[in-house]
């Protein structure tokens, strides 16, 4: 009977929300290289953390591969050059956030082959956990599933704990999005390999790759590429958004819940997103570093939608001349339509952690009803939503009167990782989400001088 | 890209399409055959009362709008509900200026004093009727019977009244247009103040007298799923008030089924179909979390067959949704929903 509970309660998660999915434009196109662009705007900081430090001059060639700025501490990973060519400026250019970045900016070689020269090939299996850390920072790694935190840091393992569990992430629950689907279903080899790397260095004694059940063949493919004595597992989870957040994945693979303000570690699990473990995979043991990533472009009337392999640093602007995207296109978002940003300025480039390309013709897409704001009719609608069972409607309430603190002492403010499934299921259209960012920034400010 | 401007918009960048005027559209939509049914059963006096209360409603939020200096509100359809619905819960020949007072009672006292559509604590239309129940007592008693001859062609005489007079005698009347087995009489009065029960049957289909719109708890029943598969009303709502009522008054049944009602019965006469299904399952009313609204509709399951058995009135529903709103908010600080990964409390 008990068992029986247990198998009702894996795979799933309680609340989240069911968006259109609009997969079906790019699930079936395979992974195709895009042109280089004649000039790539490389940002210093694509991850969390530390920026990186130039270590390049303006006129300088640099040749693929090579290292263009270094990590700055622990919490900080290198950037490489992503082709082969002279820098021609490092200084601000526009990013997707909004504030100016430094970036080194390079002038792309036309007649160059863009053979990647750098590398340091080891062979991670004789390596110490130390030395592995230092060879994944060494990588430029960082999470390719949108957060881009630094990979070397989520597979250390903290003094004092230890891994029994390496959760691999192929859930790709945003919409629209279906490049890590791809990864899975055409690098099924990588992927296994970065796992095997990610057991090696956590120490973990078995993987389990969680996939959503709208993505069964990327499941039979990595089933397929397993060794026999590999302790990995695949199973498929029910396709919800957002089943892609660490905490919602653990909850439907494993059934336990990450403590409160806690890390996955805290319950001795680390999680790692697919596409991630795919390049480490293929970097680690040739000694080179990221890039390159894989970015789903769709969106509506975008008729060579489709997902593309792409060097670190190709400006916006240059994707959608490509693709032949002339249309009068009034919005463009990089990442998913549920935690993606929508751009300022088409001269913001592709970085680390990008995994999708989105653009819109109408503002009407939103929603046929448009954007008028109602009061909230207390329909329940977003705490029946809320994945980390949070009360958004009275955290509405709060923020309307600006009681920011009372927001996080009494009402777990912080617990929230803005997955936006508050202001989806919204009938007022109230921007609760966005009011609980704006929350969380105001609070860090007034802690900050206090 | 020969774009003039770029739309600007934090995320998500997708929505649900399904915003407060639908729902609300939606909730009209399911009241109509209700309303159909009244007119069928209780002729044209039906048909301009709910026009009258309707109209009421309506003016008076506009009106409240104009005072406040905001834009019209009367588009979201809140107060076209409220109108219809009001209507419902009255006795079909109730006076029309009086109906008219009832509409403009419970959107200027139920809904605009607290700031409009979102912010009442009770049911706009119950505190209508809360109002005129008090303020007319006889008249809100005054039972006319279900299908009486020329419905179609006169009102109820005390439908006329003119403002500020008080409503004819409508005994003589009732006794010369009633069919045979139709009295003007309620099946809750009926049972509390004669002893006499009403066929199961009738109960359900609605060959009844009462309210205007209480009387098919089929009907009722139906329009409600429609909202329920929708995904416009909250079916634990009603599902848990008829918990309440069976539960209550199943155990009084128990104790002396000489004097209390069964069950069946309960669930089946009166308001309290109309009131599960379509009040008490008012959104701005009613808490937020299951575990809310669970404690919500048993309290007011039991409150509604407390007063019924109990209290002077032969009907309870409306009473009893009214202090479940006034509990709402007490029952949302109880039921917070538990964190996901809360720690447990070290005590």
């Amino acid at each position: 009977m008990l068992a029986l509970f247990e198998k009702f309660r894996k795979g799933r998660f309680s609340h989240g929300i069911h968006p259109r999915y609009h997969k079906d434009a790019t699930r079936g196109k395979a992974i195709q290289r895009l042109a280089f662009p004649p000039r790539l705007i490389v940002p210093v900081a694509q991850h969390i953390g530390a920026p990186a430090k130039p270590v390049v001059n303006v006129g300088q060639e640099v040749l693929r591969g090579q290292i263009i700025a270094e990590a700055d501490g622990f919490l900080s990973v290198p950037v490489h050059a992503p082709a082969t060519g002279v820098v021609s400026s490092i200084g601000l250019m526009p990013s997707a956030a909004g504030p100016k970045v430094l970036s080194i900016v390079i002038e792309v070689y036309k007649a160059s082959s863009q053979y990647v020269l750098y590398g340091n090939p080891v062979e991670p299996e004789t390596l110490d956990h130390d030395e592995l850390i230092q060879r994944v920072q060494a990588t430029g790694m960082a999470g390719l599933g949108g957060a881009a935190f630094p990979s070397h840091v989520k597979l250390r393992i903290p003094h004092g704990k230890t891994a029994h569990t390496l959760v691999v992430n192929g859930c790709e629950c945003e919409p629209y999005l279906t490049c890590d689907h791809r990864v899975m279903l055409e690098q099924p080899a990588d992927l296994l390999q970065g796992i095997r790397y990610a057991l090696h260095i956590t120490g973990a004694k078995r993987a389990i790759v969680g996939i959503e059940d709208n993505k069964a063949d990327a499941a039979e493919a990595i089933k397929a590429a397993l060794k026999p004595d590999d302790p990995i597992t695949v199973e498929l989870v029910e396709t919800k958004y957002p089943q892609g957040a660490e905490k919602m994945l653990l909850k439907s693979l494993l059934g336990v819940e990450v403590p409160e303000g806690g890390l996955p570690i805290d319950i001795g699990i680390v999680v790692n997103n697919v596409g991630t473990l795919a390049q480490l995979g293929k970097l680690l043991p040739k000694g080179e570093g990221l890039i390159e990533r894989v970015v789903t472009v769709t969106g509506t009337n975008v008729a060579k939608a489709g997902n593309y392999l792409m060097p670190i640093g190709t400006p916006v602007r240059f994707i959608l001349e490509q693709l032949g995207i002339t249309a009068d296109h009034e919005k463009v978002i990089l990442g998913g339509p549920m935690m993606g940003m929508s751009l300022p300025s088409l001269d913001v480039p592709i970085t680390k952690g990008t995994s999708g390309l989105l653009v819109f013709q109408e503002r009407t897409f939103i929603g046929e009803q448009g954007e008028t704001v109602f009061p909230c009719i207390k329909c329940s609608r977003c705490v029946d939503a809320c994945p980390m069972h949070l009360n958004p409607a009275q955290m509405g309430w709060l923020a309307g009167k600006r009681h920011y603190a009372e927001m996080e002492s009494d009402f777990h403010l912080n617990s929230c990782f803005e997955c936006g499934c508050c202001s989806f299921v919204c009938p007022s259209n109230i921007p609760l989400v966005q009011y609980f960012r704006i929350a969380k920034a105001v609070n860090r400010e007034q802690k900050g001088k206090a | 890209m020969s774009k003039k401007h770029i739309v600007l918009h934090t995320a998500p960048h997708v929505k649900k399409p399904q915003d407060v005027p639908t729902i609300m559209r939606h909730v009209v939509y399911a009241l109509l055959p209700i309303v159909a049914f009244a007119v069928y059963q209780f002729g044209i006096s039906v048909l301009v009362l709910v026009i009258v209360t309707t109209l009421a409603c309506l003016g008076t939020e506009r009106f409240f709008n104009w005072m406040g200096n905001k834009p019209s509100s009367l588009s979201d359809w809140s107060s076209t509900i409220s109108g219809i619905l009001l209507a419902l819960t009255l006795p079909p020949g109730f006076p029309l200026w009086m109906a008219a007072v009832a509409g403009i009672a419970g959107i200027a006292i139920g809904k605009a004093v607290f700031g409009g559509i979102g912010y009442n604590v009770f049911n706009p239309a119950l505190v209508g009727r809360a109002f005129v129940q008090a303020a007319f007592p006889v008249a809100i008693t005054t039972w006319t019977p279900a299908f009486f001859t020329g419905r179609f062609s006169e009102f109820v005489p005390s439908s006329l009244t003119l403002p500020f007079m008080m409503p004819p005698e409508t005994a003589e009347w009732v006794k010369q247009v009633a069919v045979d087995g139709f009295t003007g009489a309620t099946p809750l009065s009926l049972h509390k103040f004669q002893h006499i029960s009403t066929a199961p049957f009738d109960l359900y289909t609605g060959m009844v007298a009462g309210s205007a719109g209480e009387t098919s708890a089929l009907l009722i029943l139906v329009c409600g799923m429609y909202l329920v598969i929708r995904k416009m009303m909250n079916w634990q709502i009603p599902a848990w008030i008829f918990v309440g009522v069976a539960v209550t008054s199943g155990v009084l049944y128990l104790i002396n089924p000489e004097k209390f009602a069964d069950p069946v019965f309960m669930l089946f006469s009166g308001g309290l179909m109309l009131g599960a299904m379509f009040m008490a399952s008012d959104m701005v009313g009613s808490p937020l979390t299951p575990k809310g609204v669970m404690i919500y509709g048993l309290l007011i399951g039991f409150l509604t067959v407390l007063i019924r058995q109990f209290g002077s009135l032969s009907e309870g529903i409306m009473y009893a949704i009214l202090l479940g709103n006034a509990a709402t908010p007490l029952i949302d600080t109880w039921t917070q929903p538990r964190l996901f990964g809360a720690r447990r409390k070290s005590a």
